[in-house]
């Protein structure tokens, strides 16, 4: 199609965005990586020397990186679990006429623009609250002990309140898949005698394959990043009961002023994050084909 | 097997009236064609049929049983789809196999009965491909052949070969009327061409705003159409319609002529006119003609008419093919 010529000129022009998106990348990915080879600590300054592999020793064997290794992939997980199967029910629901539906549709949606820290100081004053939560009268009202949500389950109430903020994600997106499913295709699989939970399993849930797995694919990116939900409610605890990678790292480098350990646990991260990746690019790149 | 009877069907969307009470009867074996404008209600008609829509009042018998509120798949008949309406994840054998899977069937039956029905239609070379990697025609074979493995009491089709090319179109047909001759089971098949209606058809329904304005043999609708609209609907090119003086004097309010049954001549006849443009096909010559009146008409004349852009003509038929209508285009006599 191109001559030699227009490709060339197209390299050249594209190339200052690539240097930049570049330079973005690699300036912060090699500093990271030269401060973990460090012993910086923000306590001691001046004091930088270079150590190997102590620090990436040190944050490997703590007992603190296996619960949140274990507490990240729960989190994960849990919110992945909820949102997909709670946003393929909701979407069925919505996709039925209903009296108002524009209006649903729209409060449906709402958590998504709420911000992280918002909703979930919101949950934690106002509904997992032991004394004046809404939960806990819901509990006293039925003659119950109000239940402690964030000293008893933590990792369970931010799987909740991720999950809640997640839900209207992936309840739009298969909501618009499921709109995209020819009706005759429904009608075809109701002359060939499929009932309704064939119609599901057989049809539906097949057309939307594709757009779960770009769910799931999205919300994990973001999901191994979560943060503020646990700085605001938990702060990581009790304990490390909810901590995640994200949050130990944030632990590491600014609450114990350790600049190179924290370095070295990002720079876990990102390989953990590089090997979550490359599994969802292949289970993608097989339903995308088809 | 397979009659299906239909009884003061109505139906409504809201308030709107798509088809007025309705009564027709489909023989055992026979093949019908719906047939009308679009929008004449002849797709609702057979989603009637099928279930897929409620009927508002009336009932539907299929095999002298009341079918009126039994689910579609319990009904015992098989569509096919406009759009085919194939499963676009499943391969076409599973595509065939889906039916008889929902039916319980055990999986050697299913097999040798899918096996079967891809060698009817010639499918046995694609039967692991998915139907994005089909053509038109294949595609619309694959949907026929999860209509046959149910051995359904009845066939119905919704405009099946409206979105296959001309060439294509005129092969399907003629498959169809072959499954049509081997299987003998009932076939209802709507369509908005009315070539597919004559060529296809044991009996055309004619249907206009979801009356039915005539049913009968392809040739009886031509010969004797009940009104101006199934003679002008029926017959390729469409009949000539004159009315006011002309009309008259052969004791009429409207007069129809088809443009097979009219002579040219370019010294006397009954209409004096110009032609305008002249379509040499070879076979035939089609002459569209303005009379000296400002009406049009279409002449179908044999190839060797030697007439061209503004030759005069006369043009004449034989009484006994000059069709009249009254005021209220129903025909007289």
């Amino acid at each position: 199609m191109a001559t030699d010529h227009s490709r060339i000129a197209a390299r050249f022009m594209i190339s200052p965005a690539v240097l930049l998106l570049l330079g973005w990348m690699i300036v912060p990915l090699s500093m990271t990586l030269y401060f973990s080879f460090l012993d910086y600590n923000l306590l001691s300054p001046g004091m930088e020397e270079w150590i190997g592999f102590m620090n990436y020793e040190y944050f490997l064997t703590d007992p603190a990186f296996f619960a949140a290794l274990g507490n990240t992939f729960l989190l994960v997980a849990g919110v992945l679990v909820i949102t997909i199967t709670g946003g393929v029910a909701l979407a069925l629901l919505l996709d039925q006429p209903m009296w108002g539906q524009g209006i649903v549709r729209i409060l449906v949606i709402a958590p998504f623009f709420v911000m992280p820290t918002v909703s979930a100081l919101v949950w934690k004053n106002m509904f997992m609250n032991p004394v004046n939560g809404l939960f806990a009268h819901a509990a006293k009202a039925m003659g119950l002990a109000p239940f402690d949500f964030f000293a008893h389950a933590p990792l369970f109430s931010i799987i909740m309140i991720v999950a809640w903020q997640w839900l209207p994600f992936a309840t739009l997106i298969l909501l618009t898949v499921l709109q995209s499913l020819d009706k005759e295709q429904l009608e075809a699989a109701k002359m060939d005698g499929a009932r309704k939970m064939s119609r599901f399993v057989h049809i539906i849930l097949p057309h939307m394959s594709r757009a779960i797995t770009v769910v799931i694919l999205i919300q994990t990116i973001f999901l191994l990043s979560i943060f503020a939900e646990i700085l605001v409610t938990t702060n990581g605890g009790p304990g490390y009961a909810s901590t995640n990678i994200t949050y130990l790292v944030y632990a590491q480098s600014l609450l114990q002023f350790d600049v190179g350990g924290g370095s070295a646990g990002g720079i876990v991260a990102v390989v953990l994050a590089n090997i979550v990746a490359i599994f969802l690019m292949r289970m993608i790149g097989k339903n995308l084909e088809a | 097997m397979g009659s299906i009877t239909l009884e003061n069907v109505t139906k409504s969307f809201g308030d709107v009236e798509v088809i007025p009470p309705l009564n027709l009867e489909i023989n055992e074996g026979e093949f019908v064609v719906f047939v009308g404008p679009s929008g004449c209600g002849k797709s609702t008609l057979l989603r009637l049929i099928a279930g897929l829509e409620d009927v508002s009042s009336g009932s539907i018998a299929i095999d002298r049983e009341d079918a009126t509120s039994i689910r579609p798949a319990r009904r015992g008949l098989a569509m096919v789809f406009q759009s085919y309406a194939l499963y676009p994840h499943m391969s076409v054998r599973k595509n065939i196999a889906f039916p008889l899977k929902m039916a319980g069937l055990e999986q050697a039956d299913i097999d040798k009965k899918v096996d079967a029905a891809a060698n009817i239609l010639n499918l046995s070379d694609y039967i692991d491909r998915k139907p994005g990697q089909l053509s038109g025609g294949q595609r619309q074979r694959v949907a026929i052949g999860r209509a046959i493995v149910r051995e359904p009491k009845a066939f119905l089709f919704d405009e099946p070969l409206s979105n296959l090319d001309a060439a294509l179109r005129v092969n399907m047909r003629l498959e169809i009327s072959e499954l049509h001759q081997d299987l003998k089971t009932t076939m209802v098949y709507v369509t908005h061409d009315q070539v597919e209606a004559m060529t296809m058809a044991d009996k055309i329904v004619v249907l206009r705003a979801g009356v039915i304005e005539q049913v009968g043999s392809p040739l009886e609708l031509y010969r004797k159409p009940a009104n101006k609209f199934v003679a002008g609907f029926i017959g390729s090119p469409n009949m000539n319609f004159l009315s006011g003086e002309a009309a008259q004097k052969h004791g009429a309010h409207t007069i129809g002529v088809r443009p097979e049954h009219l002579a040219c001549s370019r010294e006397s006849g009954m209409w004096k006119g110009t032609v305008g443009v002249a379509e040499h096909l070879g076979s035939d010559t089609f002459l569209y003609v303005t009379l000296n009146d400002g009406s049009n008409f279409t002449v179908r004349s044999d190839g060797n008419v030697d007439l061209n852009h503004g030759d005069t003509v006369y043009l004449s038929a034989e009484p006994e093919n000059i069709y009249r209508f009254d005021e209220n285009e129903q025909a007289i006599g």
